[in-house]
């Protein structure tokens, strides 16, 4: 099957799944931090958050990408250069799932923010009446009712996010499209190979959404559906 | 630390890459939107027949990277015997496949109407009761409640989450680089390539759809303001403050 293909795309993949994952937690990470910045009473902190959000979101992820990969090549010969070191190559691989993580956490912070204000002061006061310390109203209160909040829009960014995988494609990586491209040009069956590529995203696709209804589901427990 | 010359040498190409960029941009958002108007009447149809087809359309064209979609129609159609029998004879719709502005076009105009037709299905699906039944009691036929309340309101409801979509859409079309197209990132590429000077090339192309971005969301602004005019809050009437 697939003219002989079929372990290389599996291969290719495996990668853009480890791509996905990767990114994605670095931009949770980025998405927490970001938001917890933006909500911050100091403006030294608010001020790169805000900045930060505005400009990645105004910027396509190609061009963030190209910038990161060849610059950030740049930046390394010059530091190499400069210390005189021996020449290191930007790893493709980094370079894709820092400039994801890195885009991505922009969208989680949006997200994270918007979480974070929709949950009632008053159940934080209530935390405080209790005697509850800082960490417990965040751990115990806060988090837990954020994460209800943040989970349809942290779907909807994973959602996006999963399919901007294909990007690392253009930096030279060995993920799936660009292992595709390759068996495509080669046995002269690009449609082929770019409908097992197209597969490969719907079933990545149609799991989440698998996962992320069943997490809402848990994550609601207690809340009252209208009946429509 | 910035050369500026490489940016003045490469501005020609910068200018007709943005406006390829911005006619991409536009005629993809146009065409989808107007394809997805009717498909999203069908999509909310009872009945799985009429539903289904636009269900299966939207289903691929947002579960698969709009990327892919793009190399599937430029580099994959010519396997076909049949099409590349088409191109041979001149035939003039299928002449546009050959083109990776007319695949790039066409690849963007169904990837936004297929979430097109989902906003809007879901701007559909959420008309109040009220607005269905008092259209029926003043003796609408189903066309004519289409045309006069159903979708008016749908789509002014739809208008914030399709200006998210129009910014995807513009910074979407940043891939059109990818099949040969001297689009804004294929400019900046070209840029790079030739002074090897990534900064400078990629930053001032990032400014420039920085740019487009704010234009487009003031544009969406004016028209919220505009088209959901009953939503703003109140203002205070003058001499009567509470």
């Amino acid at each position: 099957m697939l003219h002989g293909y079929a372990a290389s795309l599996l291969d290719g993949a495996w990668l853009t799944f480890q791509v996905a994952v990767l990114s994605l937690v670095l931009a949770l990470v980025l998405g927490l931090a970001g938001a917890s910045a933006k909500l911050s009473k100091l403006w030294l902190l608010r001020a790169p958050a805000v900045a930060y959000t505005t400009i990645v979101r105004g910027i396509p992820d190609l061009v963030m990408m190209l910038l990161v990969f060849y610059g950030g090549q740049m930046l390394i010969n010059l530091a190499t250069d400069a210390l005189e070191w021996d020449y290191i190559d930007v790893n493709p691989f980094v370079a894709g799932v820092a400039t994801l993580g890195f885009i991505f956490g922009a969208y989680f912070t949006e997200t994270f923010r918007g979480a974070f204000l929709a949950v009632p002061a008053g159940q934080l006061e209530a935390g405080a009446a209790y005697g509850m310390s800082r960490w417990q109203i965040f751990s115990r209160i806060l988090f837990p009712q954020m994460l209800r909040h943040a989970l349809p829009g942290l779907g909807n960014n994973w959602q996006v996010m999963q399919k901007s995988t294909a990007l690392v494609s253009i930096i030279g990586l060995s993920d799936i499209t660009w292992l595709a491209d390759q068996a495509g040009r080669s046995t002269h069956q690009p449609f082929l190979f770019y409908a097992v590529v197209c597969a490969f995203y719907l079933a990545m696709t149609a799991l989440s959404s698998v996962v992320f209804n069943h997490l809402e589901r848990r994550y609601s427990v207690g809340v009252r559906r209208s009946a429509a | 630390m910035i050369d500026w010359s490489i940016i003045t040498d490469s501005l020609p190409q910068y200018a007709s890459g943005l406006w390829l960029t911005a006619q991409l941009t536009v005629l993809s958002l146009v065409a989808g939107l107007i394809l997805a108007i009717p498909l999203a009447v069908m999509r909310i149809s009872p009945r799985r027949a009429v539903s289904g087809p636009v269900w299966v359309f939207t289903y691929f064209f947002r579960g698969t990277p709009m990327l892919v979609q793009l190399l599937l129609i430029y580099y994959g159609l010519g396997q076909f015997e049949w099409i590349q029998a088409q191109w041979q004879a001149g035939n003039a719709f299928w002449l546009i496949f050959r083109e990776p502005y007319g695949c790039a076009l066409v690849t963007f105009t169904l990837n936004t109407c297929a979430y097109t037709t989902e906003i809007l299905a879901g701007a559909l699906r959420t008309t109040p009761h009220g607005e269905i039944e008092a259209a029926q009691a003043c003796g609408m036929s189903r066309l004519t409640m289409l045309r006069r309340i159903l979708i008016p309101g749908a789509l002014r409801r739809a208008l914030p989450a399709y200006s998210n979509e129009a910014i995807f859409m513009l910074h979407g079309t940043a891939i059109a680089s990818t099949v040969t197209l001297m689009d804004l990132t294929g400019a900046a590429r070209n840029a790079y390539s030739q002074h090897f000077a990534p900064f400078e090339a990629f930053i001032f192309a990032g400014l420039l759809y920085l740019t487009l971005t704010f234009a487009l969301v003031g544009l969406f602004r004016l028209a919220e303001r505009r088209y959901l005019a009953h939503l703003l809050p109140r203002k205070a009437i003058k001499g009567h403050t509470a």
